[in-house]
């Protein structure tokens, strides 16, 4: 009586072919990823030392170390943080708090999905024309990271007004009908339960911002610059531009010094990956809903 | 104060009508509700018992499609005077949700939350003074004895009734005088539900308390009087247990017959 149909055996072997097809599919995605990390260890790893860390290239970059370039990386993360984070943060705040859903909120909203599929060469070119030459901060670490912030601003304020809408509106009612004004309400209880979101966003971003090329290759990042920059309106090495360098416009550059390059350069950006899902694994378990 | 107001009344509507957009909710609602007692609202879904309930601290108009016309005294003034400011109103007039709505806070600072906004920020509040306020809130709705060990714990890990009991709570120290209250118990168990009733029976006199209920039995049990409310109008509104033992209309007679609703 309960024994298996014929119709049963082909529903299940259908149902095991598609598991079998999408399992698949996850493995190729999965490939990359390792070919590329794999690749760059093993051909990178022998050039990671110290010295390859922290000294300047030599013998016209066929040699030496990458300090200069990641120290220029830092610098133009920080500055373009500082200057995205607060844009970001108080428009999402505005975007997801105050602004009533009108054509204007609408206009908005669709210039920063849009502001986001602009091509980063694009970016570069806007931060060319705008930065350094409209507003004379010629080729520089400041010119550079505001076209960095203006491109990853679209990422800062959805990641936050994502986790500003992630706080249960039973909370702001609460607020609200104890007679809290709405800065009130995001003070002391949206924000508090938002901000692993917004600093996850943040984290994001940093990791983004660090491996971007085009945006910095016009606007202020140097091929070579044999002094570390002391203020944001000197030129700069960076990380990813320098790899671009050593892997396509030097000559007689050794390859395990281009892979070591790409190799500092990924585990940054993974670094920073792994810090934001800490972050955001820290921060859920203090969350107290 | 207002010419020609009933100073018998917390609340009282006059020929209020309110559109949802094009959607008409409300149809010339004259309502009194009289101070210090329990008053309930009972009807089918959507007859607007809650819009109405809504308009009385102006938490409705947060939809910014909504439309009102005639006027609604709370305790004698106009809350849609020109010089009204609204977090005056919601001062004045508590609100309890269909789901208890604790803060991601402690208990004693959900406790504490409006207190603090409304109190101490005019003068300086002594330590001494907000644990005397914890307490006498607590102790009002009865929850003292239960938290009085963890006031520092999360309040959402309080049971749903202790929730909703901490809930009312935290109106109480800004002393308001009118309580709100949608289906206050429609998310708690049997016993949660008994228990929040009874401290709803506490609080009259003391609070002037309008109450949505889903539930006759509850409208019955716990209020002095009853409106009963159909497609956007009151049909009828009297003492509770007249309400329910002879009424007037044959509208009410039947939906608390249960013939429909």
């Amino acid at each position: 009586m309960f024994t298996a149909t014929p119709l049963n055996r082909r529903s299940y072997r259908n149902q095991s072919l598609a598991k079998a097809v999408f399992f698949l599919m996850t493995v190729v995605l999965v490939i990359p990823v390792l070919l590329i990390v794999g690749t760059l260890v093993v051909k990178g790893a022998p050039a990671i030392s110290w010295e390859f860390l922290f000294t300047a290239p030599t013998d016209n970059m066929t040699a030496g170390g990458i300090f200069p370039a990641l120290v220029g990386t830092i610098w133009l993360v920080v500055v373009a943080l500082l200057a995205s984070v607060p844009v970001g943060v108080a428009a999402a705040l505005y975007l997801s708090e105050y602004a009533p859903d009108n054509l204007l909120t609408r206009t908005i909203n669709l210039a920063i999905i849009n502001l986001a599929g602009v091509p980063s060469i694009v970016h570069a070119l806007f931060g060319f024309g705008a930065f350094v030459l409209f507003f004379r901060m010629g080729q520089s670490i400041l010119a550079a990271s505001l076209t960095l912030a203006i491109m990853t601003l679209p990422v800062v304020i959805v990641a936050t007004r994502e986790s500003l809408q992630a706080v249960p509106q039973a909370f702001r009612e609460a607020c609200w009908n104890m007679g809290a004004t709405r800065w009130q309400t995001i003070r002391k209880v949206v924000l508090p339960n938002s901000i692993s979101g917004i600093l996850t966003g943040v984290i994001l971003e940093v990791s983004r911002t660090a491996g971007e090329t085009a945006p910095i290759m016009f606007t202020g990042a140097a091929m070579f610059v044999p002094f570390l920059p002391e203020s944001v309106f000197d030129q700069t090495m960076a990380m990813s531009y320098h790899l671009y360098n050593v892997a396509t416009q030097l000559t007689d550059v050794p390859e395990e010094l281009t892979f070591g390059v790409a190799l500092v350069l990924i585990a940054i950006v993974l670094m920073m990956n792994a810090v934001s899902i800490g972050f955001r694994v820290y921060l859920r378990g203090m969350k107290k809903w | 104060m207002d010419s020609g107001h009933n100073g018998d009344f917390a609340i009282e509507t006059r020929g209020l009508n309110l559109w949802y957009g094009d959607f008409q909710a409300l149809f010339d609602v004259d309502l009194g509700v009289k101070r210090g007692m329990i008053t309930s609202m009972i009807g089918p879904s959507g007859c607007g018992k809650t819009t109405l309930l809504r308009t009385c601290n102006r938490i409705i108009e947060r939809l910014g499609y909504v439309r009102t016309t005639g006027s609604v005294f709370v305790l004698g003034h106009d809350i849609f005077g020109d010089d009204v400011e609204l977090v005056q109103v919601r001062k004045q007039i508590g609100m309890v949700f269909q789901r208890p709505n604790p803060l991601p806070i402690s208990i004693r600072d959900n406790v504490l939350f409006g207190f603090k906004l409304h109190e101490a920020r005019l003068r300086k509040v002594s330590a001494a003074e907000e644990d005397e306020v914890l307490e006498s809130s607590l102790r009002q709705v009865l929850l003292w004895d239960t938290v009085k060990d963890r006031l520092d714990k999360p309040a959402t890990g309080l049971s749903l009734e202790e929730q909703q009991k901490l809930c009312i709570a935290r109106l109480l120290p800004v002393k308001p005088q009118v309580l709100l209250m949608d289906e206050p118990c429609s998310a708690l168990d049997p016993a949660g539900t008994e228990a929040v009733e009874e401290l709803i029976w506490r609080l009259r006199g003391e609070y002037t308390i309008l109450i949505v209920t889903h539930n006759m039995a509850q409208a019955r049990r716990a209020s002095e009087e009853c409106v009963f409310m159909l497609l956007g109008r009151i049909i009828e509104h009297g003492r509770t247990e007249e309400l329910f033992l002879s009424p007037e209309h044959s509208e009410t007679a039947d939906y608390i017959e249960g013939r429909y609703g």
